[in-house]
C-alpha cells in the first residue's frame, strides 16, 4: 500500500503493544467460547438416551446350544453371533496361526481384555462376536467345514465375507492378505449364569 | 432534549405487565414451596407418585432409567421399588390402565402427567391436590370443579368440607361460593405432614416436566462467568481502540 | 513486499494473490470493512444492526440442528419436540436458544426500527434501506408465525387458526383462500408439514436475500448518525470523510463488546428463564394440539400483540384486518411522510419529539392490551388512533415545526 494522509478524524496511539496483547487475549478468549458452544451442537448428533436406551443390554439364553452351532442376536443395531465351539474347532485355532494378521490380538481396540487370548472368549467354548466384517461391514458367514474353498486352499473354518472376500478364523481373527485390516470385534459380555449370557455387559471386576 | 427521550423510554418501561402465564386463570393458589434441586424431595416424590399416581397416569416421555441418572438412586432400588412388574428399566413410565376401560370408569382417559406441571405450573398441583372437598355428591376440588378424578391421597389427608358464603347482590339473586376448607376428619397423616406429601408429589412433577433443568441451571453459571470474562476483555478492547479517535 | 519473507510467507502471499485475482476477497473487505467510512459518533443505538444479524446466524444454526431431530407430522411432531428436550444430548439448550431466539430477534428489530425513527434514517437518500428493512420486519413475522406452529401444542394450533381465519375476510374468495392456505378443512397435518417448508427453507432463503439487498443498499449510501449530519459533504484530499473512521477496526471493537452484553442477557434467559415468564413460551403450548379443546384464550406472542389489538380495534371482520395490514404496511411510505428538513430528532422541535414519545407509548399500551383477554376496546381504539396519527399527520408536523440548525461537521 502507498503511503497515505493521515485520516482526519483518527489519531493512533503512539504504543501499540497493550493493543496487541488485549486483541490477543480477547481473541483467544472469544476462540475458547466458540469451540466450547460448538460442542454441545456435536455432541447433539451422537445417540440419543432414546438410543441409548434401545441399545440396552441383551440377556441370551445359550443352555440350548449344540457344539458347532451359531445363534445370531441383535445388540445396538449389529449382529452378534454366539458361536459355541467344537473340539475340533479350539484344535485348529492354533493351525492357522502362522497365516493370521493378528494372532495375539494385540490390537487392544477389538476385544475387551478379558477376551484377549487365543479363543478370544471368556470360556474356551463360547466365543460372542460382533459379526460385522471390519472392512466395510457386511456380515460374513460362517463356514465351519475342514477342507478347500475356492478362496482358500487350507481352509480349517471360519468366516467368509462374500463382499470383498475377506477371511476370519473361528475365533474371528483376520488372515493375511484380505481386505479387512482387523480381527472381528469382541462385544462387552458376561455370564449371568451357565445358561445366559448377557451382551452390553463386562464381567464385574472388569474395566 | 436527550434527558426527554431517556424519560419516555423509563416510562414505557414502568408500565405495569399483565402477567400471561398460568396465574390468570386460576384464582388463588397456594405457593408449592417445591425445590426440585432437593434429591431427597424428588426421591419421596417419586416413590409416591409410583404408588399413588401411576395406577392410571402415564408419563409418556420419561424414562425409568432417567431417575437413576437424575435422582441419585440405583438401579436396583429403582428396579425394586419403583417398576411395576412387567415393566423394564428402559421403558416409559406407563400406567398399565386401559384406555378403553378408562373412560368407561372416569369419563375421560385419565391425562397424561409428563408436562403438567408447564401447562399448569406446580402452585396449581399442589393446590388441586390439596384442595378436595366432600360433598352430597362426592368429591369436589377448589381449583377444578367437579373433577373426574377422584381424591386418591384422602386417607392421608382426612376429610375436608367446604367453608361457603352466600351472597345477595343487588337484584337479590343469592349466589354461593366457596371460601375456605375446614378438615372435618383427620387423615392418617398431621396437615404438615401431609403438605410435604403433596409438595414431594409436586417437585417430582416439576422434574419431569423439564429434567434437563437440573443441569440447565448448573451450566448456567458457567456460560455467564466466561460470557462476563469475555465481555470485559471486550470492554478494555473497545476503549483502547475508542482512544485513537479525536472528540 | 520485503525480500526477507519466508517460505511460509511467500507461499501465503501466493495463494492470497491468486484468489484475489478471481475473487475480489480484498476489494469486499475494504468496501465494506476496513475503508467502509462510518460517522464517528455512532452511538448505543446503533448497535443493534449488528445484534440482529447475531441473533439471525443463532437462529440458523440451532435451527439447522433442530431440523436434524424434528419432526413435522402432526402425530409425531409434539413427541418429537420433547424428545429434542430430554433425549437429544443439549438438545434442551439448542431449543432454549431458538426458542429465545424468536424473541429476542423482535426486541433488537423493534429497538432497531426505533433508532431510524429517532434519528430519521430513512430519509433520502437512504429510503430504499428503510424499504428492505420493513420488509425483513415482514418476512420476519412469517417466519416466527410459521415456526409457532412447529411445536404443535395448543397454542400453535389455535393460534394458527385464528391467524389463517383472518384471511377468510377477504372478499369472495376468502374461504377458498383459507382451505388453501390449510390445505385442509381446519388447521391439520398438511399444514404443519407446509408451514415446516416455509419456516426452514423458503422464508429464510428470501430473508437472507434481503438482509444482504439491506446492507448492500446501506454501505452504497453510507450510515446516517445521531447528529444527522452529511458527513459525505467534507472529504480530505483522497475522498475520505473528515468525520468518519473505518467501520474495521472501531466500530467490529463496539459491536463485539455490545455482543458480549447482550449474549450475558440472552444466556441469562436460556438458563435460568427460558420461559421468560410465559411471554417467550407459554404454559398452554406444553399440551399437545387438540382439535377438540379450545383454550379459552388465544393470545398470540407479545411481538405481535399490538397489531393484534389493532384488529379488534374495530367490529368489522374485514376492516379489521385491513386495519391490522394497514398498521404494518404504513411504515413503508414513511420516507415520504416525513417532510421535516433535517433528520435527527435532536434537531427537530418539540412536535416531533412529543408524537413519536406518544408512539412508543401507543406500541407498548397496544401490545399489553393484545395479549389481555379483557381488554377495554375504548381503550384501544385511543391508542389505535394514536398510533396512525402519528404516521397520516406527520406530514404536518413535520413541515410546520421550528427546526434547529444542522452543524456541518460532527462535534460532539
Amino acid at each position: 500500500m502507498s503511503e497515505t494522509e493521515q485520516l482526519a478524524s483518527v489519531q493512533p496511539t503512539a504504543d501499540p503493544s497493550r493493543r496487541r496483547l488485549l486483541l490477543a487475549t480477547t481473541g483467544a478468549v472469544g476462540a475458547v467460547g466458540v469451540a466450547a458452544a460448538a460442542w454441545p451442537f456435536l455432541a447433539s448428533l451422537r445417540p440419543s438416551a432414546r438410543a441409548l436406551a434401545v441399545g440396552a443390554p441383551v440377556e441370551v439364553f445359550i443352555g440350548d446350544l449344540e457344539p458347532g452351532q451359531l445363534v445370531r442376536v441383535q445388540w445396538r443395531g449389529s449382529t452378534i453371533g454366539i458361536l459355541r465351539r467344537t473340539q475340533t474347532m479350539l484344535e485348529n485355532l492354533p493351525v492357522v496361526e502362522p497365516r493370521l494378521r493378528d494372532p495375539d490380538s494385540d490390537d487392544a481396540g477389538q476385544q475387551p481384555e478379558y477376551a484377549r487370548n487365543e479363543h478370544r472368549s471368556i470360556k474356551p467354548e463360547y466365543l460372542v462376536l460382533n459379526m460385522h466384517c471390519t472392512h466395510l461391514g457386511c456380515v460374513p458367514s460362517m463356514i465351519p467345514q475342514v477342507g478347500a474353498q475356492p478362496f482358500d486352499a487350507d481352509w480349517r473354518g471360519g468366516f467368509f465375507c462374500g463382499c470383498h472376500r475377506s477371511t476370519f478364523d473361528l475365533a474371528g481373527r483376520v488372515f493375511r492378505g484380505v481386505p479387512a485390516g482387523r480381527n472381528l470385534l469382541i462385544p462387552p459380555h458376561s455370564y449371568v449364569d451357565d445358561d445366559n449370557i448377557i451382551i452390553g455387559v463386562d464381567p464385574e471386576g472388569a474395566a | 432534549m436527550k434527558p426527554l427521550i431517556r424519560i419516555l423510554a423509563l416510562s414505557v418501561l414502568l408500565l405495569p405487565l399483565p402477567a400471561p402465564a398460568y396465574a390468570a386463570k386460576a384464582g388463588n393458589l397456594d405457593s408449592a414451596g417445591t425445590n426440585v434441586f432437593d434429591r431427597a424431595s424428588l426421591q419421596r416424590g417419586a416413590s409416591l407418585y409410583v404408588q399413588y399416581c401411576m395406577g392410571c397416569h402415564s408419563m409418556q416421555f420419561q424414562r425409568f432409567q432417567r431417575l437413576v441418572d437424575d435422582l441419585d438412586l440405583s438401579e436396583e432400588l429403582v428396579q425394586e421399588f419403583l417398576i411395576p412388574g412387567d415393566l423394564e428399566i428402559t421403558d416409559y413410565m406407563m400406567s398399565s390402565m386401559p384406555y378403553e376401560e378408562s373412560v368407561e370408569w372416569f369419563g375421560k382417559a385419565p391425562p397424561d402427567l409428563s408436562l403438567k406441571s408447564r401447562s399448569r405450573g406446580p402452585d396449581w398441583i399442589y393446590t388441586f391436590l390439596r384442595g378436595y372437598y366432600l360433598t352430597e355428591d362426592g368429591w369436589n376440588n377448589i381449583v377444578l370443579e367437579n373433577p373426574a378424578m377422584p381424591h386418591v391421597l384422602w386417607d392421608l389427608q382426612g376429610i375436608q368440607r367446604a367453608v361457603t358464603e352466600t351472597v345477595t347482590d343487588s337484584d337479590g339473586n343469592e349466589t354461593t361460593r366457596v371460601v375456605g376448607l375446614q378438615l372435618e376428619r383427620p387423615g392418617r397423616l398431621s396437615p404438615t405432614e401431609f403438605d410435604r406429601v403433596v409438595r414431594d408429589i409436586t417437585a417430582f412433577m416439576q422434574y419431569v416436566g423439564e429434567p434437563a433443568k437440573l443441569k440447565r441451571q448448573r451450566v448456567g453459571v458457567w456460560v455467564l462467568l466466561f460470557l462476563s470474562l469475555f465481555t470485559f476483555l471486550a470492554f478494555l478492547l473497545y476503549r483502547e481502540y475508542w482512544k485513537d479517535v479525536k472528540k | 513486499m520485503a525480500k526477507s519473507a519466508g517460505p511460509i510467507a511467500r507461499s501465503v502471499d501466493v495463494v492470497d494473490q491468486w484468489i484475489n485475482e478471481r475473487a475480489g476477497v480484498k476489494a469486499f473487505y475494504k468496501q465494506h470493512l476496513s475503508e467502509y467510512w462510518a460517522p464517528k459518533n455512532l452511538n448505543f443505538w446503533y448497535i443493534f444492526g449488528a445484534l440482529s444479524l447475531l441473533v439471525l446466524v443463532n437462529q440458523l444454526l440451532t435451527g439447522i440442528f433442530l431440523t436434524m431431530h424434528y419432526k413435522p407430522d402432526a402425530e409425531r411432531a409434539f413427541a418429537s419436540v420433547e424428545f429434542i428436550m430430554r433425549d437429544v444430548q443439549w438438545g434442551w439448550m439448542i431449543r432454549y436458544m431458538h426458542s429465545t431466539g424468536a424473541s429476542l430477534f423482535f426486541v433488537v428489530v423493534y429497538l432497531h426500527m426505533f433508532r431510524a425513527l429517532l434519528y430519521g434514517s430513512y430519509k433520502k437518500p437512504r429510503e430504499l434501506v428503510w424499504i428492505l428493512g420493513v420488509a425483513i420486519f415482514l418476512i420476519l413475522m412469517a417466519i416466527s408465525f410459521t415456526g409457532y406452529v412447529l411445536p404443535w401444542g395448543q397454542m400453535s394450533f389455535w393460534g394458527a387458526q385464528v391467524i389463517i381465519s383472518l384471511f377468510g375476510a377477504v372478499p369472495v374468495i376468502g374461504p377458498e383462500l383459507v382451505d388453501w392456505i390449510r390445505g385442509d378443512f381446519l388447521v391439520a397435518d398438511s399444514t404443519l408439514n407446509r408451514f415446516f417448508a416455509l419456516h426452514v427453507v423458503a422464508l429464510p432463503l428470501v430473508l437472507l436475500l434481503l438482509v444482504v439487498l439491506h446492507l448492500a443498499a446501506l454501505h452504497e449510501v453510507g450510515s446516517n448518525n445521531p447528529e444527522g449530519v452529511n458527513i459525505k459533504a467534507k472529504k480530505d484530499s483522497q475522498g475520505r470523510p473528515l468525520d468518519a473512521v473505518p467501520f474495521h477496526p472501531y466500530y467490529t471493537v463496539k459491536d463485539i463488546f455490545y455482543a458480549g452484553c447482550f449474549l450475558l442477557i440472552a444466556a441469562f434467559i436460556v438458563f435460568f428463564w427460558p420461559e421468560g415468564g410465559g411471554y417467550f413460551l407459554k404454559p398452554d403450548n406444553f399440551v399437545e394440539a387438540d382439535p377438540l379443546v379450545t383454550p379459552e384464550h388465544i393470545p398470540p406472542v407479545w411481538y405481535f400483540t399490538a397489531f393484534y389489538a389493532i384488529l379488534q380495534a374495530v367490529p368489522n371482520k374485514l376492516m379489521g384486518v385491513i386495519l391490522m395490514g394497514a398498521a404494518v404496511l404504513i411504515l413503508f411510505v414513511v420516507p415520504w411522510l416525513d417532510r421535516s428538513p433535517v433528520n435527527s430528532l435532536r434537531y427537530r422541535g418539540w412536535p416531533s419529539k412529543i408524537a413519536l414519545g406518544l408512539l412508543v407509548i401507543a406500541f407498548v399500551r397496544l401490545s399489553m392490551l393484545g395479549l389481555s383477554p379483557d381488554a377495554s376496546i375504548a381503550e384501544i381504539r385511543f391508542w389505535s388512533v394514536i398510533y396512525f396519527g402519528f404516521f397520516l399527520l406527520m406530514p404536518i408536523w413535520t413541515s410546520i415545526e421550528h427546526t434547529k440548525p444542522v452543524p456541518e461537521r460532527i462535534t460532539t
